[in-house]
This record gives C-alpha cells, structure tokens and sequence, in this order.
C-alpha cells in the first residue's frame, strides 16, 4: 500500500495534471508488452490509471482482461483480448480478429504495482456502473479505504452523478482521501473534515481519528468533529436504547392488554392469561398450515388472517371460561386465581397432547423480515410491526370500550353492577363477553409473539408474571396506565441491561417494583372514588 | 394446652408413621416381607418436608388471609442454608479435591471462598441461617408490604414477583451458590452419611418430630388471644384497625412465623433429597403449595399436613404410573377444589363429625376489595 502510493506520488509529480487521451492509455499498454522493464511496469500502470478515468466505455472489459491475464498486444502495438474459445478480439473496438494467432501476440504482463493499480481501477470504474446500488457500493468502498488515488475518479464520477445518495456518498468518499492526500490544500482538508463530520457515523470517527493524533489546524479540527461525533453517537445510542425498551415494552404491552380487561376492569385474577396468549399463536401455527396446503397464494397475508380467527379461538375459550368457571367465583379473588391457574396446567397440557412438547416453526413472511438503517438507528422490521401493531390493538381497545354499545355496556356494569342490572343490561352476559374479549386480545397478542418467540406450551408462563406487574404498575383498570406501564418497564429494563447485564437486570426491575407496588399500592393512576376502598 | 382429638391423632399419626417405617427400615433384614426400602424413608421424609412447608401457608393464609405465592422461596433459603453446610462437609472428597471451595467454584475459578460461605461449616451456625435468612427477607418484605398496606392480589402477585426475582438471582453463577445445577453430590451430616440408612431413618424421625412441634407451635399460636386477632384481620382488617389493633403488626409477626417455619423445612428436605438447585423458587411450586392447603382444607393446619402428604403421594403415583395424565390431574384438582370442596378434605370431615364451630368462610373482605 505505502509503495503504491510512493509511486502514484512519482507519477502526479511525472505526469501534468491533464488527463491523457484514451488512445494513450492503449498504446502505452500495447507498447510495454513488447518488453518487460521496470519502466515498462510503470508505463501499464500509468496507462491503467488512464484508462479508468477517461470515458471509454471498454475501459472496464480491457481492465478486467488484464486482470484475468488475457490481454495482448501485437506487433503493431494494437491490444487484443482472447476470448474463451481462444480467439482474439480487438480490445479497443471490440470486433473480432479472425487471422490472429496465439503466435502473432505478446501478453501484457503485470507486476505487484500493476496488479494494485488494477484492483484500484476496477474499483473506481465501479463509481460509473449503470445501477445506483453498485455506485453506492463503490463509493463506500473508497470511503473505507481512503485512498488518494481514487481522486480524480471520483471528481469525474461526481461531476456525471445524478442520484443524491450516491452522490453525498461520493463526496464524503471524496473528504476521506482528500485528507490523507498529501498535496490538497489546507482549506481542502478543513472542507473535508466538516463533510465528514456531517456524516458523524463511526466510519466517519474512524477515519478522522487517525488525523486527530497529529498537529495542525486539520488535526485540531479533525479532534473537533471525533468529539462532536463522538456526541452525536452517544444520542444515536441512547435512542437505539429507547427504541429497544420501546421494543420490549411493545411486547409486554400486547401481553398485558387482555389482562387490563380481565384484570383490570373485571378483577378477575386470571391466571390462565398466558396460555390465551399461547392458544393465539397455536391458532397462528395452525392458520398457516391450513394456508400452506389449501390457499398458497395468500400465504404471505397469513398472519393477518390468523389476527382475527386467534382473537375468535381465543375469545371464545374466554367466552366457556367464563360461562363454566369464572362465574362462581366471583368475588372470591384468590380462589379464583388458584382456579385459572389450575386452568392453566390443564391448557398447556391439552396442548401439548395435541401440538408436542417440541417447538412449531411459525414462518415469518418476507414483509415483515430484514431491517433498515434510521440515521444511526438499527431497526428490525419485524420489531417495527410489533410495536405499531402494540399500538393498534390498544387503540382499538379503548375505542371499543368507549364508542361501542358493548363498551358502554361493559363500563356500566363495572361501574355499578346492580344499577345496570336496573336497566335491563344482561349482567351475566356482560361479564362472559368482557372476559371474552379480553382473551381474544391475549389471542392477538399470541399471533404477534409468535414472531419473536419460540411457540411452545411454556409460551404463556413467560408473560404472566410480566403481565400481572405491568397492569399492577400501571394502575389497575386504566388502559392509559397500562401502556405507559408497559413502556416505562421496558425502558428501564434496557436501560438497565448494559449496566447490570440481561437477567441482574431484570432481577432490578423486579425488585424496583416491588418496592414500587409497596409504596404505591394502587399503581401509577389509581383509581379514585368509592371503588378504591377495600 | 388443650388438644382436641384432631391434632392428637395427627401428631399420633405423624410420629407413628415415621418411627415405624424407620424402625420396620432398621430391624428387618433386605428381602424380608416386612423390609421397608430406603427410598420410601426419603420420599416419606419429603412429604414431611413438605408438609411444613404447607402448614406454613396455611398459618399465613388460612388465618390471617394472607395468600403467599412465594411461600418456597423461604423453603428454598432454608435448603440453600442445609445445602452449603453439606457442601462444606464434602471437604477434600470432592472431584477437585480442593479442601476449602466446593466443586463449582473450583470449576469457575475461583480462588477464594466467598465471605457469605464463612461459618457455614459449622452446623450450628448454618442451621441458625436457615432460620434467620427467611426471618429478615420475609421481615423486611413483610414490613414494606404490611405497613403500605398492600392487600390481597397485590400481595400475592408481588410475592410471586419476589420468588422469581430470587429463581432468576440463583440461577446466575456469579450468586455463588452453584448456579443452575446448585448444590448436590452430598457426602456428610454431622459426620453421618447422608446416604446410609440409618441416617435416613433418623432424618425421617427427625422431620416427623418437627413437623409436630411446628404443628403444636402453630396450633398455640392460632389458639391463643394473638390467634383470635389474626382471625379478626383475615375476615375485616379495617374494623379491627378501627378497633384500636394494628393489623399490620400481628400479620408481620405471623408472616416471618411462617416463614421460618417454612426455611425449617427446606433445610432438612435438602439431606433427605440430595440436591437443592434454583428451580425450588419456580413460582410453580409456591403455587402447588397453595394447592395442598387448599386440598386439606383451608384454616385447619391439620388439612395442611394431610393435603401436602395426599397430593404429593398422588403426583409421585401419577408421574410413575401415567406421566401425562399428572397436570390434568393437577390443574383438574385446583379447580374442582376451588369449586366444589372450599374447605377441603377436611371440611368434609367435619361435616360428618364435627362438633366445633366452623371458622366463618373469608369471603367478605375479598368479595368487597375487588368488586367495590
């Protein structure tokens, strides 16, 4: 590399600073195969170079001949290259050359020097690529290696680029070797480090940390932007932190809804909450078994699909739970909770007789896989959905609760049971579909946790815990509550996971809240009125 | 002290169970049709275990309606406190043969006993520790909850929230307390070997004599005045403030009772088992505990003994006999209990025979708290 650059020095010194023709290039090659001498390396080197800034539209196929060692040069210094079959084509136009014979030419030889310029040149001639991504990726790789050679490729490439992304890419790639050119001018070098510093990622960082080591105006600069950089990471980090706590609270926000409702609004202690949850992504494993076999044309919207037939399989379980066992136990909280928790082993075994012990594979389709880049955030697509969807379904509960006939209904009887009776509610009904609903939302949850968890019989029992301290955090029987319960405990539990590490941390959030649960018996926004007296 | 004629026959019926299985163990020879295997002794010395475990929930749930869903965890401490003496004993027999550190400190790395481990190779010393190590956590959890005045659910769930707290702490290596395989491979008790027979036998006489004396401890405490104020709390703690009572001191008296109690009983399930590892603080398990009392019949400590030993007995048959039939049976008993036997096998006992007054169902407190 450093000899590389010694002599690309020698030739800008060598050379006047205007491009030479085409034709040049090609002669020079042609002619330094006609004998091998360091001058001769030299001159192929030189013409290579050439060759890659002018705008020859052969110049890539002749540089990749090179490289695969089938370029040629006759006596009379035209360059020709063998193709496959064996028979040789005028480099420079293109038309074949029938009478020419493997004795008639002299291959172009190439020493280290050329073969670096070589691999250069492709790189460069990369910046003119028909495609966009290509370019892209061209102009990345000069950014990575910051070499001044690339220069004058790339002011070409810059002036014909079209595109704005490639182009902010060429000209940061542009900055990169201008620094660690050592003929641009100072107020080249300053230009260069606020470009860079515009880009404030850690590639950025990295090429101007090795300038901030040194003296100088640039490298006072240079250190300038590393700590401006350095700032500005630290906030893309810390928002990288808060998007996975809103991640994680996302999850436990879908997992904690339907037991707002059960919980919260009815006071049933349903223990059994996790395995709605579980029945909801089995519904989902089943749903894209039944799509994969009889409608493989939709399979890509199975998951929308399973939404609503989980939120049925789910509610309607609900719907016997309740009808069968919920109701004589009523008013009985503790005997209710050893109830559903008995329910709850009888679930996850039904299951397990039905699906096995072992994991089911629940396939994830292709719009909802892969990540994208947000300034210098990292997100997962998956994720993404995760946390709208969290969204979705909470909104769309607390719509229902507000705007529906059902939700008025529901609120009446949480609010004053005897009084709803009074006027014509059907009380008993009430109670079965508000437990039903909020079991078919514990199903919604389960279709959205089969992407991000292993659906197996136990997928319920991890949540419940979880769940029970959001809806208690957060105030019990306030779905506001419950979100932002949901979000602060996943906030503070990535938070925490840096400092403490994954499982200490959660261990802190556990016991943070229990403190929390005893200093504030009623979560975040208890209730007030009469209902809060015991 | 008055007995009436229940206790009598339990503590008659405990005790005569353990001396002659222990006995029938010892006199007779291998083969005989009257030998009782080693193992029977351990399993049965397990229930016991168990059983003190249940008659601790039972003395914080069943009178002062308080329902704990990390009872095991004070079981667990209990057991960790056996289980590191026993480690201590191991000595130079271990695999590493390291004379000072038990084998998976050795394995970590480490050079150096952790100062938390001093002291326990002295049985007395660890013995003290399986009681005090649940009296503080359950006096510093008990008086943060009381004094707030956390209630019923609340309680329950941050119970729960604080056994999983421990499940996951014990789990880590870095605790020091053998992470996920925890303690085993035990060697010693007080220069006996745990794995003798004889040894076994007195551990079962052993767990016998102190499930009766917790028993006898309990049956005083819920007889005497303190007892009847319990009562009071469980069924309406707000007119017993009013009545000039602080509830929340009686519950924390009785709370640490029980969980001492309960470490009681942890710590010599360890020798008779052969292993204590984190997953005794699975959440699960104080859950099944609940299950036992709610069996026997709640507010009775007999029913509590008799549930633990009926639905231990029963998963043991069922786990051999049909494995997957065990958490239907489980899940199926939690529900028609809860359902159809409020108070248990006992409460139909009583039902027949009993002439002393039935302790009033706690309903009312419950019934106003959540419905409102």
């Amino acid at each position: 590399m450093h000899r590389l650059i010694a002599l690309l020095l020698l030739m800008t010194l060598m050379l006047p600073a205007s491009h030479a023709k085409a034709d040049d290039a090609y002669e020079e090659i042609a002619a330094s195969a006609q004998s091998i001498s360091a001058a001769n390396f030299d001159s192929v080197r030189r013409g290579i170079e050439e060759l890659a800034v002018s705008d020859d539209p052969r110049a890539a196929v002749v540089i990749g001949a090179l490289n695969d060692s089938l370029l040629f040069a006759n006596e009379d210094h035209t360059l020709v290259i063998q193709q496959p079959d064996g028979t040789y084509v005028d480099a420079r136009t293109g038309s074949p050359l029938p009478d020419l014979t493997d004795d008639d030419v002299k291959s172009v030889r190439v020493n280290n020097a050329v073969r670096s310029a070589i691999d250069a040149a492709l790189g460069s001639l990369q910046l003119f690529a028909a495609d966009a991504p290509k370019r892209l990726q061209a102009a990345s790789a000069v950014f990575t290696s910051h070499d001044p050679a690339a220069l004058p490729a790339l002011d070409k490439a810059l002036a014909k680029e079209t595109n704005a992304d490639v182009k902010r890419r060429m000209e940061q790639a542009k900055a990169a070797a201008l620094l660690y050119s050592p003929d641009a001018g100072q107020s080249d070098k300053l230009a260069a480090v606020a470009t860079l510093k515009a880009r404030g990622d850690q590639d950025a960082r990295s090429v101007l940390s090795t300038l901030a080591g040194e003296t100088g105006p640039v490298a006072e600069a240079a250190g300038a932007a590393v700590v401006s950089i350095d700032r500005v990471l630290q906030i893309w980090s810390l928002a990288q932190s808060v998007y996975y706590g809103v991640s994680l609270g996302s999850v436990l926000l879908l997992a904690a809804a339907g037991l707002a409702i059960t919980f919260g609004v009815m006071g049933v202690i349903n223990m059994a909450h996790g395995e709605m949850v579980m029945i909801g992504a089995y519904t989902t494993f089943v749903v894209q078994q039944l799509m994969h076999t009889y409608l493989p044309s939709l399979y890509d919207i199975s998951l929308l699909i399973a939404i609503p037939m989980a939120f049925l399989v789910s509610g309607g379980i609900g719907v016997a739970v309740e009808r069968s066992l919920i109701r004589w136990l009523y008013g009985r909280p503790l005997e209710t909770l050893l109830a559903t928790w008995g329910l709850s082993l009888v679930l996850q075994q039904v299951v397990r007789s039905l699906f096995g012990a072992n994991n089911r594979d629940v396939d994830t389709p292709g719009w909802m896989s892969g990540a994208f880049q947000l300034g210098g955030l990292n997100l997962t697509w998956n994720r993404m959905y995760i946390i709208v969807f969290a969204f979705l379904v909470v909104a769309a509960l607390m719509a229902a609760l507000r705007y529906t006939p059902l939700g008025l209904r529901m609120r009446a009887v949480t609010q004053n049971r005897r009084m709803a009776a009074a006027m014509g509610i059907r009380t008993p009904w009430i109670d079965a579909l508000t437990f039903g609903l909020g079991s078919g939302v514990a199903g919604i949850a389960g279709v959205a946790l089969s992407q991000i968890d292993n659906v197996s019989p136990n997928l319920g029992q991890g949540y419940i815990i979880d769940s029970f301290m959001v809806v208690v955090f957060g105030g019990v029987g306030n779905l506001w509550g419950t979100t932002l319960g949901a979000l602060t405990l996943g906030i503070v539990n990535k938070f925490l996971e840096p400092i403490a590490g994954a499982v200490l941390g959660k261990i802190v959030v556990l016991v943070l809240l229990i403190l929390f649960v005893q200093r504030n018996p009623r979560g975040m926004f208890p209730l007030k009125g009469r209902a809060v007296e015991t | 002290m008055k007995l009436d004629r229940t206790s009598f026959l339990t503590i008659t019926g405990v005790l005569g169970l353990a001396l002659v299985l222990a006995v029938l163990n010892q006199v007779t020879a291998v083969g005989s049709a009257l030998h009782v295997p080693t193992y029977v002794l351990a399993l049965t010395g397990k229930y016991l275990c168990f059983a003190m475990l249940a008659l601790a929930v039972d003395l914080v749930w069943g009178f002062a309606g308080i329902l704990s869903l990390g009872h095991a965890a004070f079981f667990a401490l209990g057991g960790y406190a056996m289980g590191m003496y026993l480690m201590r004993q191991i000595g130079t027999r271990g695999v590493y043969g390291n004379p000072n550190l038990p084998d998976f400190m050795v394995f970590l790395g480490w050079k150096e006993l952790p100062w938390y481990w001093y002291g326990f190779e002295w049985f007395g010393f660890a013995m003290l520790m399986a009681i005090l190590v649940p009296a503080v956590l359950a006096g510093v959890f008990g008086w943060l909850a009381f004094r707030s005045r956390v209630t019923g659910v609340y309680l329950s769930i941050i119970t729960q929230a604080l056994t999983y707290a421990l499940l996951l702490a014990f789990f880590r290596n870095d605790m020091g307390f053998g992470g996920n395989n925890g303690m085993t491979d035990f060697k010693d008790i007080l220069g006996f070997n745990v794995q003798a027979d004889s040894t076994r036998s007195a551990l079962l006489v052993v767990s016998a004599l102190l499930l009766c004396g917790q028993f006898l401890l309990a049956r005083f405490v819920v007889d005497s005045r303190f007892g009847k104020i319990l009562i009071a709390v469980r069924d309406t703690e707000s007119r017993t403030r009013f009545l000039g009572y602080r509830p929340e001191s009686y519950k924390l008296v009785v709370w640490v009772l029980s969980a001492v109690m309960a470490g009681i009983g942890g710590a010599l399930y360890v020798p008779q088992v052969g292993i204590i590892n984190p997953s005794e603080f699975a959440p699960g398990n104080s859950i099944e505990a609940v299950i036992w009392v709610a069996v026997g019949g709640r507010g009775t400590l007999v029913g509590a003994i008799l549930g633990a030993i009926l639905v231990n007995f029963g998963k043991t048959w069922f786990t051999g006999a049909l494995p997957e039939v065990w958490l239907y049976a489980l899940g199926a008993m939690f529900i028609f209990v809860t359902l159809f036997l409020p108070r248990g096998v006992m409460g139909l006992f009583r039902a027949r025979t009993a002439k002393e007054p039935e302790p009033e169902p706690p309903t009312v407190a419950a019934a106003h708290e959540v419905t409102g």
